[in-house]
């Protein structure tokens, strides 16, 4: 499985980073590199494994059903780019 | 002791309660300090103001209870620090100021402990060297006729506890990042066992590896900073069901009858006969404190790069996918919302950020899932198991740090594996989610410190701080740089 | 008893076609707090006053679920007869919008928390079972405000993070009068169960419909297009019956209908293509490592089936069978848990029959003009069981009633005192009666030889007259009794 132009390209767009030549060449360089080497896990017998996602082996914590968070506006707008009392403001989506 | 910024923290935390000296004095010492290493460029933001000011108040309101009262601290940041620039050593969020603070800081803070700044680090801790931050290359106080890497990501914290420019640090390890600098700045760090420390507040990189974790000048002053960092969260669906443990209280180093596990993959091709040696040297050492050495094996060692190189940054891709220009952080133009976000995210994050977002799309991406992703879980799996067999027959595990000493600004920046492999003896220990800890153990040829690692079972920290309690008190490492950058 | 059959068929030039559908359904949970945090779900707060960090995913935040939405997921499925698995996981389910800050859906796609289950639905043509596929937990998103400002659009973070069933069903469905009952049937029991509100002008409840067709009688499906976001059944009704129509259309010109994701535009009335990127649909979904699988005790489910409220199939029967009512008068009356409730108050205390008479006719009628629903009822049950006692112990007739009800509305007056302080007693005195009849055949001979000849529509002329003089009190069975006499 090697990455080509085309892949990076794909792969730019999915995770919304610009790409240019210069960068998918790089990038194609670098990304066929890690692929290379992580290609050795096919070496591995893994039939029959269960997958592991997390080494915490307990219940998943629950909360209660309570508003514990009042109006917390001007913390999450703080940092907003645009200058907007009221919402985040984004350009608009070309349909 | 010279120098009161050469104390240990548990020292100078002594020292303040039986008012030998002041907070003050402790927090100038520190500031003047670090005002004149910027050569080093540890620190991306200083609060020496604000440090100096709660510390000339603390002056006159000992509090004995607190564990770690006057203590000037700086910190890594990828902690959100309420008020004070996080950045995550990124362009993206540069000039970011959080309104809430992460939960281990806060345990630190509540203990008397002061912020004293934030800390370089690789950008969004990716890396092993401490050369992909944005705000510029940390330098090791270690020198070999040229600027040295501190190790990565956590390179400003281990550069700045080795230099005296902090009392004691926090940093993360998710590869290796607290373990992998500590060995290459002859400082102690432990990575805890995953869960043991909460990840509110952190900026995440990789949420199924990522912990939080002391890095110290000693090994008492790690155990006195895991006591306060530790303890359940309820923010945290990841944080285990474990309080606070008195780490520091129950630390000796009489740790005969321990069964100490040498798992022979660890001996890399083309280990140095330097490592070798002093790895052997431990084996000594531990041996005639009266343990039993077993040699044991950990089959699948090799697999745990490669399979962290699929996990970590698939986790990571979509943990970064909030970097988006939108609510806070970095904005690029662009015509519309697409463009503006592909901007935005291009030029906002830097190369090793953006190869890894790309290759966690990719092994994520449909047709790949599994072939790549839930192989590497399963690997990691095997992992896992290898190390549960292998700790029923011993207590803890003991083998080198890093498979080198620090390397030469700019030397491994070609080619994206060949950084990658200085993980490769600490990897397996996140995927495996164990806790473990790097001491200095010597020095090689070039007389460049190196570390010996050793790894404990799930929660069982005391364990391996005693084992390497007893075996820094044996080695009595000390620094021998001298201040070259003043 | 079935007294239609199926029809809902549509001709082509080439034939007849069946329609296909499937519904992924969007319910809100019902609950105070968020899905994974502790921010209000109130609906139409100020902008961006109901979102905690957690929901604007600052750096370093992290996920905790709510019990009580685990809670709600597993009494919605009980109430669709459907498996409650007892070990489900959280996915991420990646994309980019400006409304979705984590950059990713906290989403179930391997294991939802609700397996197979199935709705009965009431059909002209008889009953019919419509399959549900599964049932999972998922995030909402927030909203996009695009009329504002020519260039940029603002974003409401609010319902970010808010709680959203998604029940999919199996494609059992056939045509727009079946998904207009299966959403009223969805909407009824998750009311009765009280997980959801059911509110679809506020967006509590929204579908996207899968369409295809097939030629009648083929067993093949077609290849279905997914009409996204709909908030009405008016609405999902007219989508399909066109997008069925364009997809007939296409397939009859000999061309593929291409699979891909439509928006109904509702003032056109007609279905269209979304701008979308070929990408658009790989949302690479993999296990929150920020979650823990969640496992269910069998205990756990058990204790809230135990609890869980009558539901309305249940009801419905018990009304036929306890309260011999029709199936439409049962169907009616259970539609809303709170109209049932009162049904039974009233029926159990006066007569079944009455009852549902009286609540599906004067009462609905005036809960329809003042805009009210059962629950704001002008007329108590009690009261309203007082008067149907009146008329049925003959104090006063149903015509009668009607006044008294009128009067009733007004403040939920006592109906017998009503009739006391109105003397709108009726009178079932025979001997009164008689005279009156008696006086009106008396003036009206002429029409009494025209009524002996067979013009028997006259006999109303005469009762109406009789009850004129009585002042609409007489007791029409006793009027209609001894008029019949007389006029024998």
């Amino acid at each position: 499985m090697s990455i080509t132009k085309d892949t990076v390209k794909k792969i730019s767009k999915l995770s919304r980073i610009a790409s240019n030549d210069k960068f998918e060449e790089n990038m194609i360089k670098d990304l066929n590199s890690i692929l290379k080497f992580v290609d050795q896990l096919n070496e591995v017998k893994i039939d029959n494994i269960e997958p592991l996602a997390s080494t915490v082996d307990q219940e998943l914590i629950k909360r209660d059903d309570q508003v514990k968070i009042m109006n917390e506006k001007k913390d999450i707008l703080l940092n907003s780019p645009e200058d907007n009392e009221d919402f985040y403001v984004v350009p608009k989506v070309i349909e | 002791m010279s120098e009161i910024y050469q104390l240990t923290l548990c020292e100078l935390v002594d020292k303040i309660k039986t008012k030998e000296i002041s907070c003050e004095e402790v927090t100038k010492s520190y500031v003047d300090r670090a005002k004149k290493s910027e050569k080093l460029n540890c620190f991306i933001e200083n609060t020496f103001d604000q440090a100096l000011k709660k510390a000339k108040d603390q002056n006159d309101k000992i509090d004995n209870k607190k564990k770690l009262f006057g203590a000037p601290f700086a910190v890594k940041d990828l902690f959100c620090t309420k008020g004070t620039q996080t950045t995550a050593s990124s362009k993206m969020l540069e000039g970011f100021k959080p309104q809430y603070e992460s939960t281990v800081t806060s345990k630190l803070w509540n203990e008397g402990a002061n912020l004293l700044g934030k800390l370089n680090c690789d950008e969004y801790a990716m890396g092993s060297s401490n050369e992909t931050s944005h705000f510029g290359n940390v330098i090791n106080p270690y020198r070999n006729d040229k600027d040295l890497v501190p190790g990565g990501s956590s390179g400003g914290c281990a550069s700045a506890v080795a230099a005296h420019l902090t009392s004691a640090t926090v940093g993360t390890d998710t590869g290796g990042s607290i373990r992998q600098p500590a060995s290459f700045t002859g400082t102690v760090g432990l990575k805890p066992t995953y869960g043991r420390c909460s990840r509110w507040g952190i900026v995440a990189f990789a949420s199924s590896l990522d912990q939080a974790g002391p890095m110290t000048k000693d090994v008492k002053d790690a155990s006195l900073l895991m006591e306060v960092i530790s303890g359940h969260d309820d923010k945290d669906s990841t944080s285990a069901q474990k309080e606070q443990e008195a780490f520091s209280q129950k630390l000796t180093k009489d740790i005969k009858g321990l069964k100490i596990g040498i798992p022979k993959e660890y001996k890399i091709d083309g280990m140095s006969k330097e490592i070798i040696d002093l790895w052997d040297k431990g084996i000594e050492i531990v041996k005639s404190l009266g343990c039993e050495i077993k040699e044991i094996s950990l089959p699948h060692t090799k697999y745990a790069l490669p399979a962290y190189y699929i996990i970590a940054p698939a986790e990571a891709s979509s943990n970064l996918a909030r970097y988006d220009g939108v609510r806070y952080g970095f904005r690029a133009e662009g015509k519309d919302l697409i463009e503006m976000y592909e901007n935005t995210r291009s030029i906002g994050f830097g190369n090793e950020v953006k190869r890894r977002i790309l290759i966690g799309t990719y092994v994520l991406s449909s047709g790949y899932y599994d072939a790549y992703y839930l192989k590497a879980q399963k690997v990691r799996r095997l992992i896992k198991n290898d190390f549960d067999e292998a700790f029923k027959e011993v207590d803890t595990i003991l083998t080198p740090t890093t498979p080198s000493s620090a390397f030469g600004i700019g030397e491994n920046v070609d080619d994206p594996i060949s950084m990658y492999l200085n993980d490769v003896l600490t990897v397996p220990v996140n995927l495996a989610g164990l806790p473990a800890i790097s001491i200095p153990a010597g020095y090689d040829q070039n007389n460049l410190p190196l570390g010996l690692q050793l790894i404990g079972k799930s929660f069982d920290e005391q364990t391996i701080l005693n084992n390497a309690y007893a075996i820094e008190q044996s080695i009595n490492f000390k620094p021998n740089f001298k201040d070259w950058w003043m | 008893m079935a007294d239609k059959e199926f029809d809902y068929y549509l001709k082509g030039e080439k034939g007849e076609y069946e329609v296909v559908i499937g519904l992924e359904v969007h319910a809100q949970v019902l609950s105070e707090a968020k899905l994974f945090s502790s921010s209000a779900t109130k609906f139409g707060s100020e902008p961006n006053s109901q979102v905690s960090l957690v929901d604007a995913a600052m750096p370093g935040m992290l996920p905790v679920i709510n019990k009580f939405c685990v809670e709600q997921a597993v009494k919605t499925g009980l109430g669709l007869n459907a498996k409650i698995n007892t070990f489900s996981k959280f996915d991420r389910k990646n994309y980019f919008y400006a409304d979705l800050p984590q950059g990713y859906q906290i989403s179930q796609f391997k294991h939802p928390i609700v397996g197979e289950g199935k709705v009965i639905l009431d059909m002209p043509y008889g009953t019919k079972e419509i399959g549900i596929e599964r049932l999972h937990l998922e995030q909402d998103a927030g909203k996009s405000i695009h009329d504002q400002d020519p260039k940029n659009s603002f974003v409401d973070l609010n319902r970010s993070g808010i709680a959203l069933m998604e029940i999919v069903s199996k494609p059992d469905l056939r045509s727009p009068g079946e998904v207009g009952e299966y959403i009223k049937k969805l909407r009824s029991i998750m009311r009765y169960l009280n997980t959801c509100d059911g509110n679809m002008e506020q967006g509590s409840l929204r579908a996207d419909v899968n369409v295809s067709v097939r030629k009648k009688g083929s067993k093949e499906f077609g290849t279905r297009c997914e009409i996204k976001n709909v908030n009405s059944i008016k609405f999902m009704q007219q989508a399909i019956d066109y997008e069925a129509r364009r997809q007939i259309e296409l397939i009859e010109e000999g061309n593929e209908v291409d699979q891909e994701t439509r928006l109904f535009d509702t003032k056109k009335q007609e279905t269209r293509s979304m701008r979308s990127k070929e990408d658009a649909h790989d949302y690479r979904y993999f296990p929150d490592p920020d979650l823990l699988p969640l496992r269910l005790e069998d205990s756990y489910i058990e204790d809230l089936k135990k609890g869980l409220p009558e539901l309305p199939d249940h009801k419905k029967q018990r009304l036929i069978s306890e309260f011999k009512l029709s199936n439409y008068e049962a169907s009616v009356i259970i539609s809303d848990q709170a109209v049932s409730t009162y049904y039974e108050e009233v029926a159990k205390n006066s007569d079944y029959k009455l009852a549902a008479t009286w609540l599906m006719g004067e009462l609905f009628a005036t809960l329809n003009k003042e805009g009210k629903d059962i629950t704001e009822s002008p007329v108590s049950a009690v009261n309203l069981a007082k008067m149907i006692n009146l008329i049925k112990d003959g104090t006063i007739s149903g015509k009668i009633a009607k006044t008294v009800f009128e009067e009733m509305i007004k403040n939920d007056g006592d109906p017998s005192k009503i009739v006391e302080d109105k003397g709108l007693k009726q009178t079932s005195d025979p001997k009164e009666i008689e005279n009156i009849v008696d006086k009106v055949l008396e003036t009206n001979q002429d029409k009494v030889q025209q009524y002996k000849s067979g013009k028997d529509k006259l006999f109303g002329f005469f009762v109406g007259q009789v009850m004129k003089e009585m002042k609409g009190k007489g007791n029409p069975q006793m009027i209609n009794d001894i008029l019949k006499n007389k006029l024998k």
